[in-house]
Order: structure tokens, then C-alpha cells, then sequence
């Protein structure tokens, strides 16, 4: 992993300096299954290695390839590297020892998760219960934070179309139709299959690796691979954009709404157990219900940045076209 | 010798959280910098993975007859922390896609060269 990070500083091709980066994600999913984080790894996987290169090259593809200037003052910049690192080097020798059982890490709420959370929760997959039930509030937080992203790109980035680029943007799709006949025919068939994977780890997050946050980025994989070959009018006759925005809302509001039904059940805020009869099945009931707020709201958020980043690219070679 | 078995994934965490920081600080190409951003985050995520990792545990996937998991709790952290990272990055990516669009190039010096040019002319033309 450092070989390939160290290779990043020296490249000079942004293009390679992405495709490595996109190694890297994968490379470090790897290490967390190691890890026994199959639930991150799982992410990364889908995250690092997929979604965040394909927004880079979207990006490359737009400013330029090269790198060509020269660093500045790269020896002051790795003497302070250097110092921070020895510094943080010297941190470590108060740090419990890898792996060991006693660690401050293993000893406040870790157990209490562990053990008691079948009881609890009944949940086996305990990253779920933790992250649904135990963290409600934290997961609600990020939600947000993604959905405010999501807001944010759209701000930066979306274009009032004039119907004359309209008509060149049309052009250009057609001219894409014609190559990639291959490519596009494997998608095609993959792609419901990707879809109907990112429904199973949707609603299997609770058994085994999954939830939420994986299977929206994988549901937005899926269209977004769709949207890269058939064209961006294509992509958005079947999902438009409103919809979409609507939908990253909605999920925020599915989550939040969760919290206040449990309040007004006599509860506190996210507690699920009042949700039904049987706190054990409040708590499925819970879970299953935020998990589906923050699947909807992180594809739909993955959907409108790329839609925002593609439409932006189309627009800038429509114009390119006109002026030449 | 049991130092540097015992320590070791803090000093990987270390020199890749400092590669990072020298991408970011160093290089003035502004998806570089981002580059550099993710390669920083991705260290301190592993960090919290490997202090999570209990000798002899397991995936906290709770099953009869094991015991000893690893921790659950970091994974929860980083798990979210992925997802808003992309999030996050492409707000970064979006940002540099308009300094393109407004200043032509994705390079520091030369934007802070321009920005200087401005604010000349601006006091040449305030005496």
C-alpha cells in the first residue's frame, strides 16, 4: 500500500495517478477483511475502489491530464513531514500492543455490544445493531451530512440547459450509441442482477454484512454504469432528476420520522423497542425501517452528484463542439 | 522484537498518513490535493481497524459457539466515514471543476498568481 501511495506522489499523469488511486481503495478493502471488518471492507470495496474513481476521471476528464508543474519547496515540505512523522512515531511507543485483549479500546462499551446485544437488539450482525440502534443519533448525523454534500454539489454544479446545447447534447449521445456494443450488451444483462444484489444486501444487513450505506452505492453503481453507456438522456428519461432529489430527501425524512413515531410511543428519540409489542421485534422493525432511509437517501445522493459531474462534462464538449 | 510486532500497524498508519500530508502540502495540482486527502483518511481509518482487531476474534457476526469478536464499534465509525468521505470528496471535486471553469487552470500557484494580478490592479486603481 505505501509502494502505491508513494508512486501516486511521483506520477505526473493524473489519469494513472486515478487508476492507482483506485487500486489503493482495493487493496485496503482487502486489509480490512484481514481485519475482520468485513462490513467496512464491504464498503471500501464498493466506495474506494469503485464510485470515488469513476467522480475523479469525470473530473480528469475535464481538467486536463497533466500534471506539469514543478513542486514547491518539496525539501521544506518533507522536513516537516518528517518531524510530524517521527513526532507521531514517538506517540506510539505508549500505545497498547496489537491485537491484545486488553486494550482501553476493548474495555468500555465494546463488551456490552458484544454480549449483550443479541439479547437486546437480536440482531446477529452487530455492527448493524450498533450502527442502527446503539448510534442511532451518529448515523442520523451522517446521513445528513451526506445529503447536505449531495445539496451541495447540485449548488456547484447544475446547469440551466438552453435548448440550443440541448440539440448538441442530443448529437453527442447519438455518436456514443454507435461504439461500446460489447460493453454495453454484457451491462445490460448485469445490470438488474447488480440491482437485485444491492436489494439482498439491503435487507440481509441485519444476518451478515450489509445494510444501508452498501447497497446504496451499489444500487447507484448500477445506474450510474447504466447512464455511462446508454447515454446521460437515457439515464435520466428512466430516473429523473426531481425524482431522485425527492427520494434523497425522502430517506432523510423516513430516518428522522422513525425517531419521532418512537417518541411519541412514549420513547426516547430513535428508541426503537417501543415500536411494537415486543421490543425485540420494535428493534427488527426499527432497523429495518432507517436502514431503508439511508439506502434511499445515499443512492439517490451518489446518483445526483454523478448526474451533476456528467452533466457538467456534456455541456463544456457541447460547447467545445459548437466553437470548433 | 516484540516491539516491533506489537506496534507495527501504527507505524504503517504513520507513514501513509505522512505520504499523504506531503501530497497535500507539496504538490499544487488541486485533484493531486485531493489525492492526497483520501490516502490521509484512509490511514486514520485503518488506525481505528487495527486498534478494533482482537487477537484470536473474529467478525462480529454473532454466532453459536464463538466467543471472542473483534470490536464492532470502530467498524460503525468507519464505516459511515466512508460514505461521507465520497460525499465530501466529490464536493471537493465539484469545487475544483469550478475554479476550472472560472480561472482556466486546477494549479495553485498559477490561481494565486492570477488573484494577485487582481488585487494589484484593484490598488493601482483605488490611487
Amino acid at each position: 500500500m505505501a509502494a502505491i501511495a508513494i508512486a501516486i506522489t511521483q506520477l505526473k499523469d493524473m489519469f494513472a495517478v486515478v487508476m492507482l488511486a483506485g487500486i489503493y481503495g482495493l487493496v485496503s478493502a482487502g486489509f480490512f477483511v484481514l481485519m475482520d471488518a468485513v462490513d467496512v471492507a464491504f464498503t471500501e470495496a464498493s466506495v474506494g475502489a469503485g464510485i470515488s474513481t469513476l467522480l475523479m476521471l469525470t473530473t480528469v476528464a475535464m481538467t486536463g491530464r497533466t500534471d506539469n508543474e514543478a513542486r514547491h519547496k518539496p525539501l521544506l515540505a518533507l522536513f516537516v513531514v518528517i518531524v510530524t512523522g517521527s513526532l507521531l512515531l514517538y506517540g506510539t511507543f505508549d500505545m497498547p500492543y496489537f491485537g491484545s485483549a486488553d486494550a482501553p479500546a476493548h474495555q468500555h462499551v465494546g463488551p456490552r455490544y458484544i454480549f449483550d446485544s443479541m439479547q437486546e437488539i437480536g440482531v446477529p450482525n452487530m455492527v448493524t445493531s450498533v450502527l442502527a440502534s446503539y448510534r442511532g443519533f451518529d448515523t442520523f448525523g451522517e446521513v445528513t451530512v451526506i445529503f447536505t454534500a449531495g445539496i451541495g454539489v447540485l449548488a456547484l454544479l447544475s446547469v440551466v440547459r438552453r435548448p440550443e446545447d440541448n440539440a448538441a447534447i442530443e448529437a453527442l449521445n447519438d455518436s456514443m450509441h454507435e461504439q461500446h456494443l460489447i460493453l454495453r450488451v454484457v451491462i445490460k444483462t448485469l445490470i438488474p442482477f447488480i440491482l437485485l444484489y444491492a436489494f439482498y444486501v439491503q435487507f440481509h444487513g441485519d444476518y451478515g454484512p450489509g445494510g444501508g450505506f452498501q447497497a446504496g452505492v451499489i444500487f447507484a453503481a448500477g445506474i450510474i454504469l447504466y447512464a455511462m453507456l446508454f447515454g446521460l438522456s437515457a439515464a435520466r428519461r428512466v430516473i429523473t432528476q426531481p425524482f431522485v432529489q425527492l427520494l434523497s430527501a425522502l430517506g432523510v425524512l423516513v430516518y428522522g420520522s422513525v425517531g419521532l413515531v418512537s417518541m411519541l410511543n412514549g420513547g426516547s428519540f430513535l428508541d426503537y423497542s417501543v415500536l411494537a409489542a415486543d421490543p425485540i421485534a420494535g428493534q427488527h422493525l426499527g432497523i429495518l425501517l432507517i436502514e431503508l432511509g439511508v439506502g434511499l437517501t445515499v443512492a439517490s445522493v451518489m446518483i445526483i452528484i454523478f448526474y451533476s459531474f456528467a452533466g457538467r462534462g456534456q455541456l463544456q464538449q457541447a460547447k467545445q463542439g459548437e466553437s470548433l | 522484537m516484540s516491539m516491533i510486532l506489537g506496534l507495527y500497524n501504527y507505524w504503517i498508519v504513520i507513514v501513509l498518513m505522512m505520504i499523504g500530508f506531503y501530497i497535500i502540502i507539496a504538490h499544487g495540482h488541486l485533484i493531486k490535493k485531493i489525492v492526497g486527502l483520501n490516502i490521509f483518511q484512509t490511514s486514520v481509518f485503518i488506525f481505528y481497524i487495527s486498534v478494533g482487531k482482537m487477537e484470536g476474534g473474529t467478525a462480529p457476526i454473532w454466532q453459536e459457539g464463538i466467543i471472542l469478536y473483534s470490536n464492532p464499534l470502530p467498524h460503525v465509525l468507519i464505516l459511515t466515514a466512508i460514505v461521507v468521505g465520497i460525499a465530501t470528496t466529490s464536493l471537493g471535486l465539484a469545487l475544483t471543476l469550478r475554479i476550472k471553469e472560472a480561472y482556466g487552470t486546477v494549479n495553485e500557484d498559477e490561481i494565486q498568481a492570477m488573484d494577485n494580478q487582481v488585487m494589484a490592479n484593484q490598488d493601482k486603481e483605488h490611487q
